[in-house]
């Protein structure tokens, strides 16, 4: 099959899941991916399935994609690990605190609710936080799940469900002609009148070549796992700080093995595609990691790992139809923050390309926003 | 950061390094030499802990004097290098090594780095092999050689190589009662690899002996044999293997040695960003070098084991020539001369090492056969079943993405025990070559990092 009612350029969680609700609202699909399916960011993220600290605008999408999480065996056939542990915010710091009270009053008027505890029920209820914490925010729905088998179980639902999915299928040029895309790749050409475009961070790229240029800049976030131990922190924690350096989150796996991320980005490149890890990054998270959980120092880590990822300047991604073109549409630039959305960015996209209604607000993530001058 | 010193940084303090900071030495250098263990000599020369009194005859047999030369020139090292010993490299970035001892970071900057990083046993798994009590071959000789301590009192030595009935001789010279010595191979590939094994006659010679003096004490030795199950409750309790005729043991044995050759440690290659080819004759991927020791990458140099498997006579002659190497790059007059000698001393051995690998080739074909339920990474404990599915039903065509989907190789050891036995199960599984099942990729930390690191003082 050449030809088919959607191409959706990229394969990470973003174009699989969106090939999936597409094949669900009966459009034929073909999603080519240029890589292997979910091989950059969507597979070597941390694995947050979190919505507390977002951008407000992003708690409707974000809870869209919470309710398809928490069902995608009865979905997809299968988990991807997702485990719906709770989610914990720690601040140390009293404006980081007054930061917490003030985004937990905000989300409330979003649908999320978020407990803050403070002093002995803190330490009552999660004895392992360091002392020195002063408040978590703690987001009992909240959770994580794996990104390694993420992306692709939403491909193999795809492929279940109808879609056709191509790896090895590098994007050499699209056309748009009076009626389709033509999009040149490496294994032929294919076309469909319409066309979503989830390639991470080199969206950027084929949205510049369509008239949009966005400021995206691709970074590598800085990851790590420690030796297992016996599983009792259920929730995913992070530092609540302005503090870039001092940004660390953890999680642990059911298995025992305690997976963290955060602080400082090294470099990614979108010519050789691939993500460096600067091991002195891992160095400058440990303090922080101990800061967080204290019983960590004991822990040896036994693997880092980076991704490329898409970063846009104002830290939202770029989502919805194009600006420009009738037919196009986006889904990409998720600056680190995509997976949890991930499954909720396919439902949106596919009721959007099918309905011409995303069914929530998306209009925040328009690439319009970027718009040099007068539209037209 | 500055580099100090002369920039020169040896990793690793086994025959190869040594020679290569002794040579560096000679040329008026100071080099840097980082080692993991306590104490030099790498693992066939392996040092007894302090305060143990056993004669180097005792300890290394028939290499005591090559042995005993080894550890006196490291010795009269010792003042002349940066010597740090107990210090892990972790990553290398940028021209810099990051290193860690005793739970302190320390970033040291290189001009020229040789890496001599030695071996580890390669493994096949088979059902039961995690089980206590089986260890690998080069784990029971160091248990013998390091602590005097025996892996079993009746113990069964399993697996193909030349180290097969080397430790099984050195157990049974220890006074153990060795319940079989068990060989992948079949005897013929010997006959057939004769003129190959015969550029090094010595060391033929040595290895009939070993065997002759197993088969005088009566110690039962079958050669092309199929390991079928290490069977026990809480521990080893018998190996059951087929004989080539196809009949079936049970070999009753409280320890078992296994091990099928070496594999090198090529991850800091990896992390100093060394290309790799496929070796056919290993059926491993390599680190490329040139004849002298030169990596692709510039100003890395790799020596002995931990480049390509030839022993130590040849990782004493690979350190000098990666060092004269380094010294000719870097400006220094090195007499063409010694580096000729070296190259063709060398030769005879990579020749005899060709041999090795006909003699006794790494079971690939055993593979197929695993059970599913045999575990292959015994870190994350990863079945065979689990990696085919992962190659079949999930689509991985190569080991990293078959990492990716099942595990196998992300636990302590990185793949570095499993990587090329999980990848000639998912060759198998897949129908494909060997060398295009790939190679797991590495990544820092090379072993477990402590998070209680701190920066040194």
């Amino acid at each position: 099959m050449t030809q088919a009612d959607v191409i959706i350029v990229g394969g990470g969680l973003m174009g699989t899941a969106s090939a999936f609700f597409l094949r669900q609202r009966g459009l034929s699909v073909i999603l080519l991916e240029r890589d292997l399916v979910g091989s950059h960011a969507s597979g070597t993220n941390f694995g947050n399935v979190r919505r507390q600290g977002r951008f407000l605008p992003q708690l409707p999408l974000a809870n869209r994609s919470r309710a398809i999480w928490g069902d995608l065996p009865g979905i997809i056939g299968e988990d991807s690990e997702f485990l719906p542990s709770g989610h914990l915010r720690i601040a140390f710091r009293e404006e980081d605190e007054a930061r917490l009270v003030a985004h937990a009053a905000a989300a409330r008027e979003w649908g999320l609710d978020l407990d803050l505890i403070t002093g002995n029920a803190l330490r009552d209820r999660f004895p392992y936080l360091s002392p020195s914490a002063r408040m978590a925010s703690h987001s009992p729905l909240d959770g994580h799940a794996n990104p390694r088998l993420a992306a692709p179980a939403f491909a193999r639902a795809a492929r279940r469900a109808g879609a056709v999915l191509h790896e090895g299928a590098a994007v050499l040029g699209i056309v748009k002609s009076a009626e389709d895309f033509v999009v040149e790749t490496a294994i032929g050409a294919f076309r469909a009148p319409l066309l979503q475009i989830s390639a991470g961070a080199w969206g950027g790229r084929i949205a510049a070549a369509f008239g949009e240029p966005v400021p995206i800049t691709p970074a590598a976030p800085q990851m790590g796992v420690t030796e297992p131990m016996p599983y009792r922190i259920a929730p995913v924690m992070g530092i609540a700080t302005t503090v870039k350096e001092e940004g660390v989150y953890l999680r642990q796996v059911k298995r025992g093995n305690i997976v963290f991320g955060g602080g400082a980005r090294s470099e990614a490149s979108l010519d050789t595609r691939r993500a460096r890890l600067d091991p002195l990054n891992t160095l400058a998270q440990l303090p922080h990691l101990a800061r967080l959980l204290p019983p960590i120092r004991a822990l040896s880590i036994i693997r880092t790992w980076s991704g490329v990822e898409g970063y846009m300047a104002d830290d939202i991604p770029v989502m919805g139809p194009s600006g420009k073109v009738t037919g196009l549409f986006y889904a990409f630039g998720f600056c680190g923050h995509g997976f949890q959305l991930g499954p909720g960015v396919g439902a949106t996209m596919a009721e959007l390309i099918a309905t011409g209604h995303a069914g929530i607000p998306i209009e925040p993530f328009h690439i319009s926003r970027f718009a040099q001058g007068p539209p037209g | 950061m500055a580099v100090t010193g002369d920039g020169v940084i040896v990793v690793g303090a086994g025959p190869a390094g040594i020679r290569a900071a002794e040579r560096l030495v000679a040329a008026g250098i100071r080099p840097t030499v980082v080692e993991e263990s306590a104490r030099d000599g790498g693992q066939i020369y392996r040092r007894q802990p302090e305060g143990f009194r056993r004669p180097p005859e005792a300890l290394y047999g028939a290499d005591s004097a090559k042995a005993r030369a080894l550890h006196e020139a490291a010795q009269a090292l010792h003042p002349r290098v940066d010597w740090r010993p107990g210090t892990l490299v972790w990553a290398i970035r940028d021209g810099t090594l990051l290193v860690n001892r005793a739970g302190q970071h320390e970033a040291l900057p290189f001009r020229h780095l040789i890496l001599a990083t030695g071996a580890t046993d390669r493994i096949m798994p088979l059902p039961g092999w995690t089980l206590p009590g089986v260890t690998s071959l080069g784990g029971a000789q160091i248990a013998l050689k390091a602590q005097g301590c025996v892996i079993g009192r009746e113990p069964v030595f399993l697996g193909t190589g030349p180290l097969l009935y080397l430790v099984a001789w050195q157990y049974l010279k220890a006074g153990v009662a060795v319940r079989g010595v068990l060989d992948t191979s079949a005897f013929a590939k010997r006959v057939l690899a004769a003129p190959w094994l015969a550029a090094r006659p010595g060391l033929l010679a040595r290895g009939l002996a070993y065997t002759a003096a197993l088969r005088r004490a009566g110690v039962r030795i079958a050669t092309n044999i199929t390991p079928l199950e290490v069977e026990g409750e809480d521990r080893v309790a018998a190996l059951r293997w087929r004989d080539a005729a196809g009949v079936e043991h049970r070999a009753a044995c409280d320890g078992i040695g296994m091990g099928y050759g070496l594999r090198p440690e090529t991850q800091l290659a990896d992390l100093a960003g060394c290309a790799f080819a496929f070796d056919g004759g290993a059926r491993l991927w390599l680190p490329v070098t040139d004849g002298d020791g030169r990596s692709s990458v510039p100003c890395v140099y790799l020596a002995g084991d931990g480049a390509q498997i030839r022993g130590a006579d040849a990782a004493e002659l690979a350190g000098r020539l990666a060092a004269c190497a380094a010294l000719r790059d870097s400006g220094r007059a090195v007499d063409e001369l010694e580096m000729a000698t070296l190259r063709r001393r060398l030769a005879g051995m990579t020749r005899f090492r060709r041999g090795l690998e006909r003699a006794f080739p790494y079971p690939a074909h055993l593979a197929a056969d695993l059970p599913d339920e045999t575990l292959v990474c015994r870190c994350e404990a990863i079945t065979a079943g689990a990696l085919r599915q992962a190659g079949g039903e999930y689509g991985a065509a190569e080991v990293n993405r078959a990492k990716a989907f099942s595990r196998t190789g992300m636990g302590r050891c990185q793949g570095r025990m499993c990587g090329p036995a999980a990848a000639e199960v998912l060759a198998a599984a897949r129908g494909i070559p060997m060398a295009q099942a790939g190679r797991l990729r590495g990544a820092a930390p090379v072993k477990p990092l402590p998070l209680a690191t701190e920066a040194a003082p």
